[in-house]
């Protein structure tokens, strides 16, 4: 009647929780009928089960608080990491540049480094350029967006998308295709109410999967760059740091944010 | 993210749940909550099994807590008077009567390696081989404890608290 194994502790406690097969649960019920005090016992622990996870039941039913909001999560955790990522890579590029002046830049091949410069030198000298530029500032206008992110995501390899940066104060006025050492790139022109232009620069490479973001300033420029996925960013602006910084800080949660994060986008 | 977010969102009730029972206060447990969120998805690309998911999130929690429990104990400050007040605090919840209070009193006089038991396995409905997971014992230990478990929290709702020793881990 009790089956082949005789009844165990762990009979019990599964019994307790409802979770034997039915054949086993019938032995156990057995097993109980003739042994009415250790029944009892597991009335009541059954019981103790249910009177606690009453008890508690409201905890789980409550609405959850926004702190815990996963993208809530995420986003918070990227800015600090950032912020911290660009200030260490400040301070690396200020050491870089001492040895470099110190050792004429002979023993330095940090190639990731420079080429990742480099487009941000190249991103930067497109901003000067075109920025100016009161007559054809872009070659495909903000009106045609989707055929212009479509043309460029084609020349550049990847799937790019231009970010809204209405929250920022800057509205998309258009975009172009630029040669970038033999490469083709992308420039994305915003503009804000006081007429500044601010431009974000793509284009693929970068001998880096990711990086963190890069500052660098010339003159009155400033620019942000990273390599993320494949592709080269850099934001460009009249701007200080700290009003550039969360611009760039946007752009890049909005190239995560859609869809999966393992495949392409910008 | 998305993909973070969807499989994350939907086990934030029962780690709330679980802080709750551990901690007895609301802002605490909410914190925890937070933390663990934060190392799993910080950590998110060293998870090795999507089905192990629950076990993963409790294990983090678990260990969140142990952690706290034993920083607090190091700057030696009280723990756990307020845990016991805020049980027996009224209006806390509205269905609360002497009988359900005192479920809590019960867990309380566990150690807690028995209390998350209890409440991984009866609450969570975390299978027991999860539970062992996260306890980090075997699956024999994991029958054998909760066996234990269940008869203490029995003897002392029939005993009454004031035999049992006010433990609180």
């Amino acid at each position: 009647m009790t089956g082949e194994r005789p009844i165990g502790e762990d009979d019990l406690q599964a019994y307790v929780d409802g979770r034997l097969a039915s054949s086993r649960r019938e032995a156990v019920k057995a097993y109980l009928d003739d042994h009415p005090a250790l029944a009892d016992q597991v009335k009541q622990e059954i019981d103790l089960r249910e009177a606690l996870r009453a008890r508690l039941a409201f905890k789980a039913a409550e609405p959850v608080p926004s702190r815990l909001r996963v993208a809530n999560l995420v986003a918070a955790q990227r800015r600090p990491m950032h912020r911290r990522a660009a200030a260490v890579a400040a301070v690396v590029g200020l050491l870089i540049g001492g040895i470099l002046g110190a050792a004429g830049g002979v023993w330095w091949s940090g190639a990731s480094h420079v080429a990742g410069a480099s487009v941000a030198g190249n991103a930067i000298a497109a901003h000067r350029i075109y920025v100016s530029e009161r007559l054809h500032p872009v070659e495909v206008p903000a009106e045609q967006e989707a055929h212009l992110v479509q043309w460029l995501s084609r020349r550049v390899g990847k799937p790019l998308t231009a970010p809204n940066l209405t929250a920022q104060g800057y509205r998309l006025i258009g975009g172009r295709l630029l040669p970038d050492s033999g490469e083709a790139a992308a420039l994305f022109m915003y503009e804000n109410a006081g007429g500044n232009r601010l431009t974000l620069y793509a284009r693929s490479g970068g001998a880096e999967a990711q990086t963190s973001f890069r500052f660098e300033s010339r003159d009155d420029v400033s620019a942000f760059s990273w390599i993320d996925n494949g592709l080269s960013y850099v934001v460009t602006a009249k701007a200080e740091r700290a009003q550039l910084l969360p611009i760039a800080e946007t752009i890049y949660q909005q190239f995560e944010a859609p869809g999966d994060p393992a495949k392409g986008r910008l | 993210m998305d993909e973070i977010a969807s499989l994350l969102e939907p086990q934030i009730p029962a780690l709330r749940r679980y802080a709750w029972a551990l901690l007895r206060d609301h802002e605490a447990a909410d914190d925890l909550v937070q933390d663990t969120l934060e190392r799993a998805i910080s950590r998110w690309g060293q998870r090795r099994h999507e089905g192990d998911l629950r076990a993963w999130l409790f294990t983090i929690e678990r260990n969140l807590f142990l952690n706290g429990l034993r920083q607090r104990k190091a700057r030696g400050t009280q723990v756990g008077e307020d845990a016991l007040n805020d049980v027996q605090a009224p209006g806390t919840n509205p269905e609360s009567h002497l009988g359900l209070r005192d479920v809590l009193m019960g867990l309380d006089a566990l150690s807690e390696e028995q209390r998350s038991l209890l409440l991984l396995v009866g609450v969570e409905d975390l299978s027991y081989e999860q539970a062992a997971k996260v306890l980090g014992i075997p699956l024999g230990t994991v029958m054998s404890r909760l066996s234990r478990a269940r008869a203490r929290l029995r003897e002392f709702m029939e005993n009454g608290r004031s035999t049992v020793l006010r433990r609180v881990k």
